[in-house]
């Protein structure tokens, strides 16, 4: 017996021995993400074609699907096994993994790539806890579009695009008329507290907006906004198909597609389903940033770097690091999925009509972040039933329901 | 008066792994999460009590009470209803037609589909744009409304309707085999008295039935309790709260919310639940037991 069990240890040992030597030759790195979707995928190959080049070996493993993504990720952490690499958003979901010391800075490549001075400084103290920096940011989406068909416009007989919410809402009635649906609404908690917050900025202003949610400020002020924005979204029941309950945001854009519905509330990377299709952004659909708002809602995608105790994928998640951030890359990926470069100092001329839009407001800073960016997951929660109680619900109560809109702050 | 056994030493050591599995693992874990409902845990365990703040948070929470009120609803009618038209089905079945088996299979071949499955189908059919509601209407009838699963106020009977579909077939087969058990001589001694056949049944085979429908009730109401699946892949919740239900709340915020303290006061409360609603039973069976083993 004991001869075997020192057998087995030796063998153990030994096997583990040349695991580490093998891995040693090149860094390995295992990628978790939940980009599995035609224009993400695709974006994401960008990176590791480049990651291979400069000899990194990458081992994939996507799941589809944001939630159960990062409900995979929280069980290999807790089991300690982490994956080399992680995507997801910057902001507080991070937040929790750093303060309890389980991500690598990765601080170095950020000096040595003079990271500070290439990014937004917003987007720079969000990848940074106490000074310094976790994550490497891959690229930013704009979150207050309104996609409208082309076609469904010129049978409804509508010119240009409105320019108040007013005008808006004479168009969805011209639309109506038309026998169209004027809003493909996609009806998931999520997607509409997205619409949630684009008409909130458009009511209240960049001030007002960050004054919400960065300083959960209880003013008349934001009440009256939020009660206004909840007046609007109200009046938005009556523009949706019956159809409508829970249904994705790719069907919806599919509806816009063709032309069996007017305009979409999403953000950026619905641009992916009409390029699959084959439709050309200025030709086929419009883009615009919903009527009245001086400024764009953004939530911005990162690569999050788990400490995992092996040399080999320490340097491998450095040379990631590097890779993302690489000008290049950063256009490439972003043209790939419908996103915004994060630098800001990259050739811009390749992007499409509605990112141009989009990098022109990220550059003069009419930028505000989305909630996923600066409360916590709990408190993202909260919104989320808050808005659909209200949406699903009949209530035009809306002073009440704007009171209660603090509440999920606590 | 039962012969007294001594322990038989052997079987005592045969068992002992499966004792620590059910100490550590099912004792333990419960344990476990118990502890942390105690706590501010939000994304990792954490050692600060907080008390009962978790739960006060909980039953404060609209969302966890229309889950608890969605699953009750959903319960009774799913149970009732998967009993009523299994048992049904089971009578019709047993009256010698043709194609017996043929039949069995079809009512019970729901009952071998996922949850997610059933629910995919079942939200297609009653999706006014896509089910339907709309081959109704592109028939000529214009006003027809079957919108179920999207209607606030319906859409847990959606849910029941999906759920009885699948389960029914389960009861069939037990009550049937019941049936099947049931000696001939009741048959001929009803017939001989002229009792007609709807009587039969009640009077006659469904008190026979008890035990079997009992175990695929007690069957059901378990997979009550879990319901998770279904709903994800029918209405997700939705609309609003209408068909949110304990389970789903718990996956939610231990996973997608990171709040594993709100989460496992969510579980604990299920449980002390389950173990509220099953103690009656279990003391009415004990009562009994010992009122026959006492005559």
């Amino acid at each position: 017996m004991k001869t075997m069990m020192k057998l087995f240890l030796a063998g153990v040992a030994f096997a583990g021995f040349f695991a580490s030597a093998h891995a040693e030759d090149k860094p390995t790195i295992e990628i978790m993400s939940s980009w599995t979707s035609g224009g993400e995928a695709a974006a994401l190959n960008v990176v590791k074609t480049e990651f291979e080049k400069r000899g990194g070996v990458w081992k994939d493993s996507s799941i589809a699907g944001f939630g159960a993504a990062d409900a995979a990720f929280q069980n290999r952490i807790v089991a300690g096994d982490a994956p080399g690499a992680k995507q997801g958003v910057i902001g507080l979901a991070a937040a929790d993994f750093v303060s309890q010391g389980l991500f690598n800075p990765i601080d170095d490549v950020a000096a040595a790539g003079k990271w500070a001075d290439v990014l937004p400084k917003s987007i720079h103290d969000l990848i940074s806890y106490d000074g310094k920096v976790y994550l490497s940011p891959t690229g930013a989406h704009g979150e207050s579009w309104v996609f409208y068909s082309k076609e469904a416009f010129a049978k409804a007989g509508i010119a240009e695009e409105p320019k108040s919410w007013d005008e808006f809402f004479a168009d969805f009635d011209k639309l109506k008329a038309a026998g169209i649906v004027p809003v493909a609404w996609g009806g998931q908690p999520w997607q509409q507290t997205k619409v949630f917050n684009m008409i909130l900025l458009s009511q209240v202003g960049i001030d007002g907006f960050l004054k919400i949610y960065v300083d959960k400020d209880k003013s008349q002020a934001s009440i009256d906004g939020v009660k206004k924005t909840l007046e609007i979204l109200g009046k938005l029941r009556g523009y949706v198909d019956a159809g409508a309950a829970g249904r994705n945001w790719n069907d919806a854009t599919a509806m816009l597609i063709t032309a069996k519905a007017g305009v979409q509330f999403m953000g950026d990377w619905a641009k992916g389903e009409f390029t699959v299709a084959g439709k050309q952004p200025g030709k086929d659909y419009g883009c615009m940033i919903v009527p009245e708002s001086k400024g764009m809602v953004y939530i911005a995608d990162s690569l999050w770097f788990p400490k995992t105790g092996n040399a080999a994928t320490d340097k491998a998640q450095k040379l990631l690091a590097e890779v993302v951030m690489d000008p290049a890359v950063q256009v490439e990926f972003a043209l790939k999925k419908g996103s915004v470069p994060m630098r800001t100092d990259v050739d811009k001329s390749k992007l499409d009509v509605c990112a141009q839009k989009g990098v022109e407001l990220m550059a003069s800073g009419a930028i505000v972040p989305d909630q996923a960016i600066v409360l916590t997951p709990q408190q993202v929660g909260a919104l989320d039933d808050f808005v659909d109680e209200y949406w699903s619900g009949s209530s035009n109560d809306t002073a009440s329901a704007a009171e209660n809109f603090f509440a999920v702050f606590e | 008066m039962p012969i007294k056994r001594k322990p038989n030493l052997a079987a005592t050591i045969a068992l002992l792994p499966t004792w620590f599995a059910a100490v550590a693992v099912f004792i333990g874990t419960m344990a476990w999460s118990i502890r942390l409902s105690f706590t501010n845990s939000t994304l990792f365990p954490s050692s600060t009590y907080v008390g009962f703040a978790q739960y006060s948070k909980l039953f404060s929470s609209a969302k966890w009470l229309a889950s608890l009120q969605n699953v009750l609803i959903f319960g009774v009618l799913y149970v009732a209803g998967c009993l009523l038209l299994g048992f049904l089905l089971a009578a019709a079945l047993d009256r010698k037609i043709r194609f017996e088996s043929a039949f069995r299979t079809i009512f019970l071949y729901p009952y071998a589909m996922s949850f997610v499955v059933t629910g995919l189908i079942w939200q297609w059919m009653l999706n006014p744009t896509l089910g339907i509601q709309a081959s109704v209407r592109s028939l000529g009838w214009e006003s027809f409304v079957l919108d179920w699963v999207v209607n606030r106020d319906m859409a847990i009977y959606a849910l029941v309707l999906a759920g009885v579909w699948q389960g029914a077939g389960l009861v069939m087969v037990i009550a049937l085999a019941g049936m099947r058990g049931i000696e001939a001589e009741h048959w001929k001694a009803a017939r001989i008295d002229g009792i007609p056949v709807w009587r039969i049944y009640i009077s006659i085979i469904l008190p026979q039935l008890g035990p079997a429908l009992a175990a695929a009730g007690m069957l059901l109401a378990m997979g009550v309790i879990k319901t998770y699946d279904i709903v994800v892949a029918m209405t997700n919740g939705g609309p609003g709260n209408a068909t949110e239900v304990p389970a789903k709340f718990i996956m939610d915020n231990l996973f997608g919310r990171q709040n594993l303290g709100l989460a496992t006061a969510g579980a604990t409360v299920l449980v002390l639940g389950v173990i509220i609603a099953v103690a009656p039973f279990r003391y009415a069976m004990h009562m009994r037991a010992r009122a026959k083993g006492a005559a």
